[in-house]
This record gives structure tokens, sequence and C-alpha cells, in this order.
């Protein structure tokens, strides 16, 4: 089988005979559903425990929100459900800093780097590329597994008694490494790192599959420059996570060390509770460093692929080419190098060197041009188009909106002179929950909204799609635009009562009314999901190959794909996948010969 | 009983949006599929300019809702660095966020879907590429240029007639060790810290500039106009000395010192009157997480006149003193005899 996977196009229609003979038999649920070696399968699954863990996360953030806006109030209900963590009804300060741990961590990874990532890499890759599956579907049956041992891990550390790691998602030291600073810095914290080791893992084994797939399983006449974005978006990420996640695991691994070892890595001269420890010489500074050189490469781990997918989507709807495709290359290329050489903007106030910072500055602003590359190429694509609204439109115009508005105060953070106020203030908050959280989610909408139809050969719902949408968008801006002048007032992030200071306890309204739109906000997810798993069932059904009118090689399968992907032969591609009105006509697939009349571009 | 009701409403409020769009659905096949599609585009084409001009209302109100309560006069020398570099980047990014967000709905409203126009086969134009690569790099060619300029200003050596003092963080308050006349800290060593001993920080007693040093908690004083570099250091996990009225901010690591120096422009005084909050009080708020007390972690500054603080530095007893009552001179010399055997047991490593 896969022998047959390594399509040469010359032997392709011999092998595709091969893969229909094993098509016959029939697949038990287990091989077909859970242990299935089916990239299709794979992306749904890491779609729906994306989605599990989505709710996990986001219900997290209502909980710490309901302490932000109504910190007097009590809310037994709490108690009822979560005891002493919520003792007379009022979340404790280290339920409060779980919950806020808990919902970085389970967000940023589990949600938006294996949800999306992995859901789209994996269904895209081979449709798009003209491939029968991935170089190995094997290893990629087991990132998907790994990620699912890593979500059980992390599961179970939230039941333990001590509570989960509460030492913030990016989990420095010492706090992080000492078990005398908290409760969540007990055995929450190690099973913690555990989980990422194993996430590590999961998407090392994921990236390693995306890249060689997308190198050697082209199909005939697809050369790199005739790959759809989304691909090329997908493909960039993969490169980022297999160079910047290793280091991450070395960092966690040192800590575990630290911790359970006796090591000094990160750990020197402290004096914890009236306890004198006997470390010296270790740098807590150093983790932030190995953390940061996977952390900043995770921030566009996470955007890529929502870029690439809004630009496929956006270039569909407008009927219209994407502008500058190669420019649009050219800047994905452009962020993942520079992602590598900006990590150190997190670091401004840990006492860097000065000069070291400057040059940081420097690299952090420089990647603010490709980005703006993007945003005009995205204007100049809906510019005298023929725009369709679908839900997946809006979320891609929703997505450049944000885009647009966190990457503009990214400018504020990036610079060092403005980063001494703004750093670790709810300016940051807001900042990456607009430019990385939401515009990231609206890019996933988008995916899901655009390709639902090739996944389960049904639509979602469209009224419960544009209520989303407008819900998600308004409610997205009323969070998060306000949140800015708080952390412009300076106050810092992770407080979860202002009542005790003076210089920070001007905004009770506007916490509650930030508190009510979450609320909302969540409860539409919650409608979305319905709307996802009903119309997996009971949804319009499909009846055209080609329901967008798309020129991209996924829509020339069957409504249903089987395992394979194409009967017969893999189509040949003759040209690149934005060929929307021209010479007069609506689309030209990718599969059509150039005419010998066809005019240029 | 609240509780039931909410989750009855909430079960409600679902029920009926997907009867509602379960029926949107059956309409539109009813009356043909394409053209309910069509008015919906319409519709949602509205929906995108409304969104826009709504929305630009919005960012003002929020703006003369929030603006009083935000920044405020920036109370160093520093500070006033800090606020133009973010007065400039908001009025640049400001354009260009209005630009490209009316651009963006605008282009939506207009382009949307009708019988009568064909899109237009644009794919590339390097002209135009050339100008939005050019321009934004030119204009943060120019923030950067000015960032740096002023980031090497604030994290430059401090003057030499700055006064120094060094701030210790730890879970979950802040202590503060003034130098005394000799103007030198003393040398410290982390395995010295004995609170019951009195000896917080860990001076080492050999040591003869720790002498004159002065120990307090919680409440840091300061001279106005004069120069101060603090000396930052934590005893347990990383803080974050967070001064948001100073526009500073400094980690405090355990294990690495790090610095950082300013001029407080205005006394506290001074800043009730411009204020016009007469509880008005510099604070220091701990911006690093640091574990259950963080968001508690506060301590407080008093910026007064060089006579205030002279006064007030003279009232403290140095803790070599403290600790070592016998080499006290303003204790009488009896009560030394009396407490002759300690002597020897200076406490040192």
């Amino acid at each position: 089988m896969s022998e047959a996977m390594n399509v040469h196009s010359g032997v392709a229609a011999a092998h595709a005979v091969h893969h229909d003979d094993h098509g016959h038999h029939e697949q038990s649920f287990i091989s077909k559903y859970v242990f299935s070696m089916d990239h299709k399968t794979i992306g749904k699954q890491f779609l729906i425990t994306g989605m599990v863990w989505a709710i996990i996360g986001g219900l997290f953030s209502v909980l710490f929100r309901l302490q932000l806006g109504y910190p007097d109030q009590s809310f037994p209900i709490l108690e009822t459900f979560f005891g002493h963590w919520a003792k007379g009804g009022q979340i404790q300060p280290e339920f409060y800093y779980g919950l806020v741990t808990m919902h970085g961590t389970v967000l940023v990874f589990f949600v938006l780097t294996a949800g999306l990532s992995g859901t789209f890499a994996n269904l895209l890759i081979p449709l798009q590329i003209g491939a029968r599956d991935m170089a190995s579907p094997f290893l990629n049956m087991l990132s998907y597994w790994f990620f699912f041992i890593a979500g059980i891990v992390m599961l179970a550390s939230i039941f333990v008694h001590t509570g989960p790691a509460s030492g913030g998602w990016t989990m420095y030291p010492p706090l992080s490494a000492l078990r005398q600073a908290g409760e969540g810095q007990k055995i929450g914290t190690d099973l913690w790192l555990i989980s990422m080791a194993l996430f590590i893992v999961s998407s090392l084994l994921g990236g390693l599959n995306y890249i060689s797939t997308i190198l050697n399983m082209r199909t005939k006449g697809m050369s790199m420059t005739r790959l759809p974005l989304p691909i090329w978006a997908m493909f960039f990420t993969a490169v980022l996570g297999v160079l910047s996640f290793p280091v991450l695991l070395s960092g966690a691994i040192l800590l575990l060390f630290d911790r359970n070892l006796g090591t000094s890595f990160y750990l020197s001269d402290i004096v914890i509770n009236g306890e004198i420890l006997p470390n010296e010489g270790g740098s807590a500074i150093l983790y932030q460093h190995l953390f940061w050189f996977l952390g900043h490469p995770e921030v566009y781990i996470i955007l890529l692929p929502a870029m690439g997918m809004v630009s496929e989507i956006l270039s569909v709807n407008s009927r219209k080419p994407i502008f500058g495709y190669m420019a649009m290359l050219g800047s994905l290329f452009a962020i993942a190098i520079l992602a590598f050489l900006v990590w150190a903007h997190h670091m401004f106030v840990t006492g860097l060197n000065p000069f070291l910072g400057s040059v940081f500055v420097l690299l952090t602003l420089l990647i603010a041009v490709p980005s703006a590359i993007k945003v005009f190429n995205w204007l100049t694509t809906l510019w005298r188009g023929n725009i369709r609204f679908t839900p997946a439109t809006l979320f891609a115009i929703g997505f450049v909106s944000l885009f647009i508005s966190g990457g503009l105060t990214g400018i504020f953070l990036g610079n060092s002179t403005i980063d001494i106020h703004l750093h670790d203030t709810m300016f940051v908050v807001a900042h990456f929950h607009i430019v990385m959280g939401v515009a990231s989610f609206f890019g996933m909408f988008a995916g899901v909204y655009h390709w639902f139809p090739k996944m389960f050969g049904r639509y979602l719902n469209n009224t419960l799609g544009y209520m989303h949408f407008w819900v998600t968008m308004i409610g997205a801006y009323l969070i998060f635009w306000p949140m800015h002048y708080q952390g412009l007032a300076g106050i810092p992030r992770r407080y979860l009562d202002k009542k005790g200071w003076v210089s920070f306890n001007q905004f009770g309204e506007l916490d509650k009314m930030i508190t009510v739109v979450s609320i909302i906000v969540f409860a539409v997810q919650l409608m979305f999901v319905f709307n996802f798993f009903y119309s997996i069932f009971k949804g319009r059904k499909v009846t055209t190959p080609n329901p967008w009118g798309a020129n991209t090689l996924e829509w020339t399968t069957k409504i249903n794909p089987g395992h394979g992907n194409w009967e017969g032969e893999i189509p040949e591609v003759h040209r690149w996948p934005y060929d929307y009105g021209k010479d007069g006509r609506d689309f030209i697939p990718q599969t059509e010969p150039v005419g010998a009349n066809e005019s240029k571009h | 009983m609240q509780t039931f009701f909410i989750v009855a409403i909430l079960a409600l409020g679902f029920l009926i949006t997907f009867q509602i769009a379960k029926a949107s659905e059956y309409v539109a096949v009813l009356r043909g599929y394409e053209r309910s599609r069509k008015q919906t585009n319409k519709i949602n084409g509205f929906m995108l300019l409304a969104f826009l001009i709504i929305g630009l209302i919005g960012v003002y109100y929020c703006n003369e809702k929030l603006k009083g309560k935000i920044l405020g006069e920036p109370a160093s020398d520093h500070g006033v660095l800090v606020d133009r570099m973010l007065y400039v980047t908001l009025a640049i990014t400001f354009l260009v966020f209005i630009i490209t967000q009316v651009a963006l709905f605008w282009f939506s409203y207009k382009y949307q879907e009708s019988d009568k126009r064909k899109a237009f086969y644009f794919p590339h134009n390097n002209k135009l590429e050339l100008i939005w690569t050019v321009i934004p790099a030119i204009t943060l060619t120019i923030l950067v240029g000015f960032g740096i300029f002023y980031w090497f200003k604030i994290t430059g050596d401090a003057p030499d007639d700055a006064m120094q003092v060094e701030v210790v963080g730890k879970q979950f308050g802040w202590e503060f060790r003034y130098p005394g006349k000799d103007g030198v800290l003393g040398k410290k060593y982390f395995k010295n810290v004995n609170p019951a001993a009195n000896n917080p920080v860990g001076q080492i007693w050999d040591d003869r500039y720790n002498h004159d040093d002065v120990f307090v908690e919680q409440e840091m004083h300061l001279v106005v106009n004069k120069p101060v570099k603090l000396v930052i250091g934590a005893k347990d996990v990383i803080h974050d000395v967070g001064l948001a009225h100073f526009r500073m901010k400094m980690d405090a690591v355990p294990g690495t010192p790090t610095t950082m120096w300013f001029t407080p422009k205005y006394t506290t005084k001074q800043m009730k009157e411009k204020t016009g909050n007469p509880d008005f009080v510099y604070e220091i708020s701990c911006d690093q997480m640091c574990g259950k007390g963080h968001w508690s972690m506060r301590g407080t500054i008093v910026v007064e006149t060089q006579e205030e603080f002279d006064a007030w530095l003279a009232s403290k007893k140095p803790q070599y003193y403290v600790a070592n009552p016998d080499k006290d001179p303003s204790v009488k010399k009896d009560s030394v005899i009396a407490s002759a055997p300690v002597t020897g047991a200076v406490i040192n490593r």
C-alpha cells in the first residue's frame, strides 16, 4: 500500500488499479475511524479533538472572566462543581492561575497548533498536491495518537489533588522549578512538562511527514510554484515546527531535571519560604531563551496556516486570482525566516543587554514589512472582484481585519522603548489575542466552512454560520479593543482583583462588559459546535463535486472520496491554481491544459 | 434557581435559533437556492459596511470614554520619552488602521457579487507591490530609529550623581536597601539570609560598606529630580519591578542582578495635586507571574524633597546595628557588656 503512495506519474495508472483492488475489502470500524491511516480521517480526528479542547479552554476563560468582571460576587454553583478551588463561590487565586495557565496552554498548543495545522495540513496537503496519502500514513497516525496521549496527560493534571500547572503558559522557572513555590508547582507541573514532551513528539512526526509529502509526492505538473497557497503555508509551518520544537523539548527536559534530579540549569541564589537552596550558577533567563526560540515561531506556526487558507478562500470567493502570488510566497518565506530572529523581543525587560535588545527591535519591526505586503495583497484581491459572502469568506475578511488591528499593536510592543511600559500588561493580552488567537480562529473557521463539504459531503447550516460570524466578529472587538486601554494604564497581566491598587482600579464597568460579551461569544461557539455535528449527519447534501467553483485538485475527487482520494489515475496539473475570471471564464481548473490562444499573465 | 433559569433561557435561545436556521434552509430550497443566496449576499455586504461605520464610531466612543483613565502625565524623564514614542507610533498606526480597514470593508461592500460585473483578472503588478513594500519599510525605519535612540538613552549608564537603591522581590512583597553615607551597597550572599537574625537580604557583616546600609520593607523613598539607580534582585522566583507612573519596568531575577535608572519629576504631593486624587500614591506592581499572590504584590514609593528624604533616612537605624546591637554606639555601654558573649558570634558565612 505504502508503495502505491510513492506516486510516480508514469506508473500511477498501474498503482491505481492496484489500489482499487485494496479498496474493495471492508475496513473494520477500528481501522476506519479509530486507528485510521487515511489522512482525511486523521485530519477530522485532529479537528474534533481540537474542538473538544477548544470548549474546555474556552470554558476556562469564561470562569476566570467571571472573577475579573465580578471580583466581589459569589457564584455558589462554582463551589458545587469545584469544591475548595472556589470556596464560598469565589475563585481562589491558585484556581485562577491554574485556569489561566491551562487556557493558554490548551488554546495555543492543543487547539491552534494541533487542531488548526493538524487538521488542515492533513486534509489539504494530499488533496491539493494530488497525492493518495501522506508520505508515511503510519507516522501520521502516530502523530495523532501522541497528541491524544499528550491530551490525556494534560487532562489528568487538571484532576490531581494539588491542581494543574499554574505558572503561566510560558512556565518560567524558578517558579515552575520549585515545588515550594505553590500548589500548582507540584505534580501538576511535572504532568504539564510530560504532556508537552509528548505533544512535541506528535508535532515533529506530523511536521516531517508534511514536509516530505509536499516535496516528494506532488502529482505530475504540480511544480512548487503551482502549489496553492495553503500548501505553501503548511510547508513553512512544518519547517518552523521541525526546527523550533526540539529547542522547547530541551528546555522542558532541563526543567524536569531541575525539578527532579537536583540539577541547577535554571536555579541560582534561591531562598524560598525561608529555606536556602543549595543551587548556584544556573540562569533563569536561559529557559526564556529556549522557550521563546520556540515560542515566537509558534506564533507563526499558528498564524501561517490561517493566512494560507484565507488567501485561498478570498481568491475563490472573489472569483479573482490571489494578487501577487509570488509576493505572497516571498512574504511567507520572509516571515518564516524572521520568525527565528525575533524571540528576544519577549525579553526586553529581563535585563537583556540593551545593544542586543536594539538588534531585536530592528528584526522585529522588519517582520511588519512582509505582513504589510500580505495585507495589501489581500485587499487588492478583493478589489474589483465579484465577491460571494459565504460564511467562509466572511471569516476570511474578518481574519484580515483582525490581523491588521492586532498587527499594528505589535509595532508598539516590538519597539523596546514602548515595551518598557507595555510589557506584561493587558495591552499584550489584547494584542496577541487579536492577532494570534482570534485571527487564527477566524482562519480555522473559514477553513472549516469552506472545506466542510469536502470532509463530510454536506454543507454546514448557512444561517447559523452567518450568526456565528457576526456575533464572534463583534464580540471579539468588544472584548479586546477596550482591553488595550487597560494596558496603557499599566495594569499588569494575570491580576485577578485590582481593588487593592490605587492606580489600576478604574475599569470595573469595563471588566463587567468584557465578561458578559465573552460569555455570549462562548455560547455562540457552542452553537457552531452543534451546527458542526448536526450537519455531519443532517446537513444539506452536496450535489456537485465542485460546489464553490474552485480550481484546486481536491474538488476533482468524488464528493466523498475514499482512501486513496482519486479513483483511477491521479489528475495531471497544467497551470497555477488561481485562474479565476481569466479570458472571460469564471474559473479554469488546474487540470485543464493551457489553450493555444490563452492570454499569458 | 437563578442558574436554572439562565440555563433554561439559554437552551430555549438555542432551540429557537436552530429552528429559524432550519426553516431558512427550507425556505431557500422552496424559493430557489440561487435566489435566496443572492439575497443573503446583499444582506451580508450591507452588514460589512454597517460594521465598518458603527465600528469606527465605536472606536471613537471607546476613546472618549476611556482616554481619561489611562497614562496621565509621565512622572519621570524617561517616561516622557516613552510617551512621546508611544504617541508617534499611535499616530502612524492609527492612520494605517483607518486606511486599511476602510479599504477592506468598502471593497467588500462595493465589489459584492453582481450579475452585471465580471471579476477583473489582476494577478500581479510589480509597481504596486514595490510601493507597498517600500513605504512600510521606510516608515518602520523611522520608528526603529527613534525607538533605538530613546532606548539607548533610557538603558544607558546612570549619571554619576545618581543615588542607589537595592530592590529585592520575594513572594509576595518588596524589600529595599539604601547604601547609607558611604554611597556603596555592601556585599551580600544568599546563604546569609536569615530574617530571624535580622539579616533579611543576606548582608556580609565583615564588609564594612555594609555597616551603614539601611533596610526597609514595602515603601521606597526617592528624591525628586535626583536620578536614582535601582539595583534589582529577587530571592525566590522571577518578579518584576513595574512602575507605571514612571513608565519603567525591569525584571527581578534570582541570581542575576539587573539595573534601571530614572529621574522622578514630581513629588508624591505634587502628583496628588496634578491628578486631583488625594489618595494618589506611586505604586510598585509585580509584572511577572510569581505565584498565587502575584496580583497583590504591591509596594509603594514616596517621592519627596531632599530635606524630607534626609530626615527620613536619618530616622532609620542601619541594619548592621539592628542585627548586632553590641556594635551600636547609640546603645549604652553597660548593655553592651551585658551582651558581650554575643560579640564573637558575628553572623557571616
